[in-house]
């Protein structure tokens, strides 16, 4: 169980995520593979703190989770406001903003 | 001895050496200042001033003329190697290494200008004032008139090249004024601009040569640059006559600049007879022997200015033949006798004294012809076609008298001033010897018998004869506001050549700044009864063809030579083809060049950033998820860099 392996797993984990994000329509699952990179970005710093016997990756992984906190707050209620106008959470709706 | 070794072995002028101004003479700048006050006054005061305008305008250049006077008998009182001084008036420009000052410099070649123009002046100012008397614009004439003189002032009296430009401009501003005076006249606007333009070309030669001055001596003041001539190469030196030659051309109407003089006649009288005959054409002819130890030293422009006058002086008498107009036909003459003057101060020190000796002879007696033509042309309900004319000298007898002692002195008969004056030209002409004396000479006779032939032609056809009158016209004497200037300037006619050269007295007087010739000639010589000879020769063919038979009303069709001289030996002509048509081409080619290359090149760079952000802003597609894919592509590229960067 070298953290290496973890690595490649977070690598893997991020690119589904990335992906998710790019061709998903529905917003929920863009956020879920939002949460999803940040989770994978959690778990490489963790490994590469192994890696290095120093702790300061698990700090930074304390504060990627705040952060990833208070970004889905303010994501879903956007998310919320938006679908109350719209009726629709498809992330191609609202594209008014078109040359 | 002779040829260009004359120079060597003339008297030399002596190093200029100047003092400071003393006495009487440190308030010289009132020269100046009068007739400037007297512009300033009638031109900003506009129509109030229109009652009195005349009488200021006739006071600044007599009291100017009175300090002049006060200076000269000043000037006497020193002895004849102290009389240059030089008044320090301010600071001028002082820019690192060029230092001009405005400053004044009298002596004995100044002061003669300065009398002539003074005297002169004031004598025409006083006959325009009943000459102009029906002209509601009078006094705005007489501020350009003042005007004139201050600048022309400024011009004789400057101590540094580049007053003496700044008094060359204000002369050439006042003239292009004065010509155009009756603006509403479509020919006197014209021929105000030819004259101003002509004048711009002569004075892009002056300007060279002062810039071509400093750098060469470091410095425009006539002390500086005169006290070591020798210190520059004969090229430059050379490089710089031919410059102030350029610039003496296009003030004094000589060839290739001459174009403008016949045309300026469109001007009141009283303007050509003070600036187109006594003064402004002069300035040539001060500058000329002003930089006399720049011209010392360089024998090729001496050659340049003498062919210059010798062919001028042919050239102007050549069209004074066939001139109908009264004015035109005097400016032909003042071409001519300019022409004499420039011919004598190309000679070097055995011809300037020559020079300004006519120079001032020929002030008085042409600015008696100018006003005598003008009182003429005032009675005749400004008819000036001379074959409108004839049997004038009953009803106009001072005219005529004053007129006839003018035409004697200018044809040179003795013991009148024309004689004294230009026969000493014509002995200087020959006594420079070689072929080139002897043309010059030659050149000189020939004309002295044209001139002869056309004024006698002049007298003839306006005085004698039948009249030929139109049916309005009831000519008598003119006022005598305007006949006593012509009486004094017949006395001057009649006396200044005479006065100027008998008992060397303005020889003496001048030749301690200028140089002498190195033999003084006697009275009655070879030349002087050969040039005698032609005058009676040009008076008896005048009279045979106009006194003798009637001068038809209609100019008759001439052969070649009369109608060239009718059209000024094609000077307009080649002016046009030479100058005038090229300049229109190469405008019109800028013009293309500047809408289709220059505006081409701005409307394309607009074009091109219009065209190219139409194209981007294709970008904005509003989709979220193209926005994001952008970002990761974006930070993909940034992490590859890096790694670029690390490995």
């Amino acid at each position: 169980m070298s953290p290496g392996h973890f690595v490649a797993l977070a690598v893997i984990l991020f690119v589904i995520g990335a992906v998710g994000v790019l061709v998903r329509r529905n917003a929920m699952v863009v956020f879920m593979c939002v949460e999803l990179m940040l989770n994978a970005v959690n778990l490489a710093f963790v490994a590469f703190a192994r890696m290095h016997g120093a702790l300061d990756g698990q700090v930074i992984a304390f504060f990627v989770m705040v952060v990833a906190a208070a970004e889905v707050v303010v994501g879903l209620a956007i998310l919320m406001s938006i679908f109350r106008t719209r009726q629709s959470a498809s992330v191609d709706d609202p594209n008014l903003l078109k040359y | 001895m002779r040829g260009s070794l004359a120079i060597a072995h003339a008297v030399a002028a002596p190093a200029v050496t100047t003092m400071a101004a003393a006495g009487v003479q440190r308030a010289a700048w009132l020269l100046i200042a009068f007739p400037l006050a007297g512009a300033v006054v009638l031109l900003l005061g506009g129509r109030r001033t229109n009652r009195w305008g005349h009488l200021l305008g006739v006071a600044m250049p007599v009291a100017a003329f009175v300090y002049g006077v006060i200076a000269f008998f000043a000037m006497l009182g020193y002895p004849a190697g102290q009389r240059g001084r030089d008044l320090h008036v301010y600071s001028w420009i002082a820019v690192g290494a060029f230092k001009v000052n405005v400053g004044l410099q009298l002596d004995q070649l100044s002061i003669s200008f300065v009398l002539l123009i003074t005297g002169v002046g004031s004598l025409i100012h006083i006959f325009a004032v009943g000459y102009m008397a029906s002209d509601p614009e009078r006094r705005r004439f007489f501020g350009y008139m003042n005007l004139f003189l201050a600048s022309m002032l400024l011009l004789v009296l400057a101590d540094n090249y580049l007053l003496l430009y700044a008094g060359w401009e204000g002369v050439g501003l006042a003239s292009y004024l004065l010509i155009g005076f009756w603006q509403f006249k479509p020919t006197a606007a014209v021929a105000a601009k030819k004259a101003f333009i002509a004048n711009r070309v002569g004075d892009a030669g002056l300007s060279l040569a002062i810039m071509l001055m400093f750098t060469t001596f470091g410095t425009v003041s006539f002390s500086g640059v005169f006290s070591r001539p020798g210190s520059a190469g004969s090229g430059v030196l050379t490089a710089i006559g031919l410059l102030l030659l350029l610039g003496a051309c296009g003030k004094s109407a000589q060839l290739p600049l001459q174009s403008w003089l016949l045309d300026a006649m469109e001007g009141p009288t009283p303007v050509s007879a003070l600036i187109h005959a006594a003064t402004m054409v002069t300035a040539g002819v001060y500058l000329i022997v002003r930089s006399a130890p720049i011209f010392n030293l360089s024998p090729n422009a001496r050659l340049a200015v003498t062919v210059v006058g010798a062919a001028t002086l042919l050239f102007g008498a050549i069209i004074g033949c066939a001139k109908d107009d009264i004015k035109k036909a005097l400016a032909g003459s003042t071409m001519s006798q300019i022409g004499y003057m420039m011919l004598a101060a190309g000679l070097g020190p055995a011809g300037y004294v020559f020079a300004i000796a006519h120079l001032i002879a020929h002030g008085f007696f042409k600015a008696g012809l100018f006003l005598g033509a003008g009182s003429v042309k005032h009675e005749m309900d400004d008819e000036v076609d001379m074959r409108r004319f004839g049997g004038l000298r009953s009803v106009m007898p001072v005219t005529f008298v004053t007129f006839t002692l003018g035409y004697l002195a200018i044809i040179g008969v003795p013991p009148l001033s024309g004689f004294f004056t230009k026969d000493a030209i014509i002995e200087a002409a020959f006594a420079k010897g070689g072929t080139s004396g002897a043309i010059l000479g030659g050149a000189a006779l020939l004309g002295a018998g044209i001139t002869a032939f056309y004024m006698t032609r002049v007298m003839f056809m306006t005085f004698f004869g039948e009249r030929r009158w139109a049916e309005s016209a009831h000519p008598h004497e003119a006022p005598p506001v305007m006949t006593s200037p012509m009486v004094i300037l017949a006395v001057g006619s009649v006396g200044a050549g005479g006065f100027l050269i008998l008992g060397n007295r303005f020889m003496n007087f001048l030749s301690p700044l200028v140089g002498a010739p190195p033999v003084s000639r006697g009275l009655f010589t070879t030349a002087g009864i050969a040039s005698l000879v032609l005058v009676v020769a040009g008076v008896a063919i005048a009279w045979a063809m106009y006194g003798r038979r009637p001068v038809p009303a209609v100019a008759p069709a001439g052969r070649f030579p009369v109608v060239a001289a009718r059209k000024d030996l094609y000077g307009d002509a080649f002016n046009e083809s030479v100058l005038m048509r090229p300049g229109q081409w190469l405008t019109r080619l800028s013009v293309y060049f500047d809408n289709r290359g220059v505006d081409g090149l701005v409307n394309t760079l607009a074009a091109t950033v219009g065209g190219s952000s139409g194209r981007m802003r294709r970008l904005q597609t509003g989709f979220v998820r193209s926005y994001a894919l952008s970002m990761f592509v974006g930070a993909v590229l940034l992490v590859g860099a890096l790694l670029l960067v690390r490995i």
